[in-house]
């Protein structure tokens, strides 16, 4: 009765901060205990040996030494993570866009078109992986069957050093509806008239593209690209099942390295200098596409740089 | 003198011949770019179908049989006893399902409360909820893993289902703060007059009205929680608590010294696994699209 009583008496003010608490309670306890707490958790474990069964143990920079001058598996997985990065986001990019300017005309079916390329993106996991495992089989897969129909003798993919990372690289490509589907509504935004005035002024077809399609989609494609970066950094599934990192470490993607780390060597201290780094090059990253973003990404109602 | 129209002049009727020819051209030309496309990505699912339904002896054959002859349904009965895939669907419905309800009713109320009341630090606590976005869940992994390893969590549902009830993902919360930003006031301020409570006008007035935004949201979690390997993978060992994606991880696994024997089981099983995800798409296309294009989320 008291509290009813003295709830009563307070102020609506006081009542709707009251309330503005409740209701935001899950995300502040979320906040606390799963994002900030172990954010502080993680940077000074990064600092401490630590296999869980003894307690953390203070080796100073020690982890982070280790990292860029005597772990030659650190390396490869940063070259494998970027070497993806360099090709499947910008080409990927590039198909999402030419796909759906072919998709963007008024063709008979089109519709069906849009979900045919749009349907491998609804899939993934492990059912994906297997599928893919599959299909690049040395002898029996998908591709090789194809290829040995034009007489090329294709490689052994997943088995093969050199040529397991472009495999994943030519798999990611058959993802690429999501963005497709973006670039469909950001291509269906751009004005009509732009094109117009674009053709009054004597533009073909070419530089309607430079002048009015790329700029306008460039907002579109820059959150894509960001995005696209930041996904390399946490790919994981594909590089567990299809190759667990190998052959040799040709595959080793740095959340894979960093999961095995922690989960198969108990090296706790060691994947949490690994995590920190992957945050600081993905803040680097992210920045350097912000900077220069005012030379590429047009924004209506700002002005170009 | 006969007057006649001069040659030179074409009549509308060429005109218009002209103008669909050249239309025409121009639909044939685009259609054909786009059907070797279509083909190099349907291609995948029907070399899976068509493994799934061969006879054993038949999947190591070249050149291939596309259409699988005789067609074996009963590889899909084999690939589902061979292991409790039942139970695994269970396990991975029921995390599903409570992932979904927890998300759905934190981030609305997180979100409500961003959206529509005062109090003190609120833009401060959003600017925050904002900077943890980008934030890559690898950074807060250790400490949150040995926080559910000291409660006792490790090898139960709750590490998987827990997140989703404290705020869910922040994009999603973000997502429909901004949704609901866009829901005029003087609804909130004529149920206020009322004498309705916030809690009424959350549960009243907003909770319908951000509807389609809550089913683009669930969608993507149902995806999310539905493909899940990585956390699954960290938080789950004992076999009677294993998920879908787990088990067909496994089924590779069982398989890994004898490379490749019962492909045709593995893809039976990889298709019932993606089965559901298929199911939504093609009965919520539009709203699948639609949620795609809002939120700028790629499956």
């Amino acid at each position: 009765m008291k509290i009813f009583s003295s709830w009563n008496k307070l102020n609506f003010m006081k009542k709707e901060a009251i309330w503005g608490y409740l209701f935001i309670m899950p995300w502040i306890i979320g906040f606390l205990g799963l994002r900030l707490g172990p954010m502080i958790a993680s940077f000074f474990l990064s600092f401490t040996e630590y296999a869980i069964i003894s307690p953390p143990k203070f080796v100073g920079l020690a982890n982070y030494i280790k990292m860029f001058t005597s772990d030659p598996a650190f390396r490869d997985a940063i070259r494998v993570t970027l070497t993806y990065a360099i090709f499947a986001v910008p080409v990927g990019l590039s198909l999402s866009l030419m796909i759906a300017m072919l998709l963007n005309q008024k063709v008979p079916g089109v519709t069906v078109w849009r979900t045919i390329y749009y349907l491998p993106s609804v899939v993934s996991g492990v059912a994906v992986s297997m599928l893919w495992v599959w299909i690049f089989h040395s002898q029996f897969g998908l591709i090789n069957v194809g290829l040995h129909a034009i007489g090329i003798q294709g490689p052994a993919w997943l088995g093969d050093p050199s040529w397991a990372l472009p495999a994943l690289i030519i798999m990611s490509f058959w993802s690429i509806g999501g963005g497709m589907v973006i670039n469909l509504a950001g291509l269906q935004g751009i004005p009509t008239e732009l094109y117009e005035a674009a053709s009054i002024d004597g533009a073909n077809a070419w530089w309607r593209f430079w002048s009015v399609t790329i700029p306008m989609l460039s907002p579109v494609l820059f959150f894509n690209l960001v995005m696209g970066v930041i996904d390399t950094f946490q790919y994981f599934t594909n590089a567990f099942v299809m190759t667990a990192g190998g052959p040799g470490r040709s595959t080793m993607f740095y959340n894979l390295y960093l999961y095995q780390n922690a989960f198969r060597y108990y090296k706790m201290g060691y994947a949490s200098a690994l995590a920190w780094v992957m945050f600081l090059i993905i803040l680097v990253l992210t920045l350097l596409i912000f900077k220069s973003s005012p030379y590429w990404v047009y924004y209506e109602g700002f002005r170009k740089r | 003198m006969q007057l006649t129209k001069p040659r030179t002049l074409p009549s509308q009727r060429t005109l218009n011949f002209r103008k669909w020819f050249r239309s025409f051209r121009f639909k044939t030309i685009i259609t054909i770019l786009i059907i070797p496309g279509a083909i190099l990505f349907i291609a995948p699912f029907l070399w899976m179908v068509s493994t799934s339904l061969k006879d054993p002896k038949l999947v190591f054959l070249m050149p291939p049989q596309l259409i699988p002859n005789p067609v074996l349904w009963d590889n899909y009965v084999r690939a589902m006893t061979r292991l409790p895939f039942g139970h695994y669907a269970m396990n991975t419905i029921q995390i599903t399902v409570l992932c979904l309800i927890g998300h759905l009713l934190t981030a609305s109320t997180t979100a409500y409360g961003f959206a529509r009341l005062r109090f003190p630090g609120r833009d401060f606590l959003f600017i925050l909820l904002i900077s943890t976005i980008m934030l890559p869940s690898q950074v807060t992994l250790i400490p949150s893993f040995l926080i559910f390893r000291y409660l006792g969590w490790v090898d139960t549902f709750k590490p998987l289902i827990v997140p989703d009830w404290l705020g869910g993902v922040p994009f999603t919360v973000f997502l429909l703060r901004q949704f609901i930003s866009t829901i005029p006031i003087e609804m909130d301020e004529a149920a206020k007059m009322e004498g309705a409570s916030f809690f009424d006008i959350y549960w009243r007035i907003i909770l319908p009205l951000i509807k389609p935004a809550l089913a683009a949201v669930s969608i993507f979690v149902f995806l999310w929680n539905w493909n899940d390997f990585f956390y699954a993978v960290i938080y789950i060992n004992s076999q009677d608590k294993w998920t879908l994606q787990l088990a067909l991880n496994a089924i590779r696994r069982n398989f890994a010294d004898r490379a490749f024997v019962e492909m045709e089981i593995i893809m039976a099983a990889s298709i019932v696994v993606m089965l559901p995800c298929l199911i939504i798409f093609f009965t919520a296309q539009r709203l699948f699209i639609q949620g795609i294009v809002f939120t700028g989320i790629k499956a």
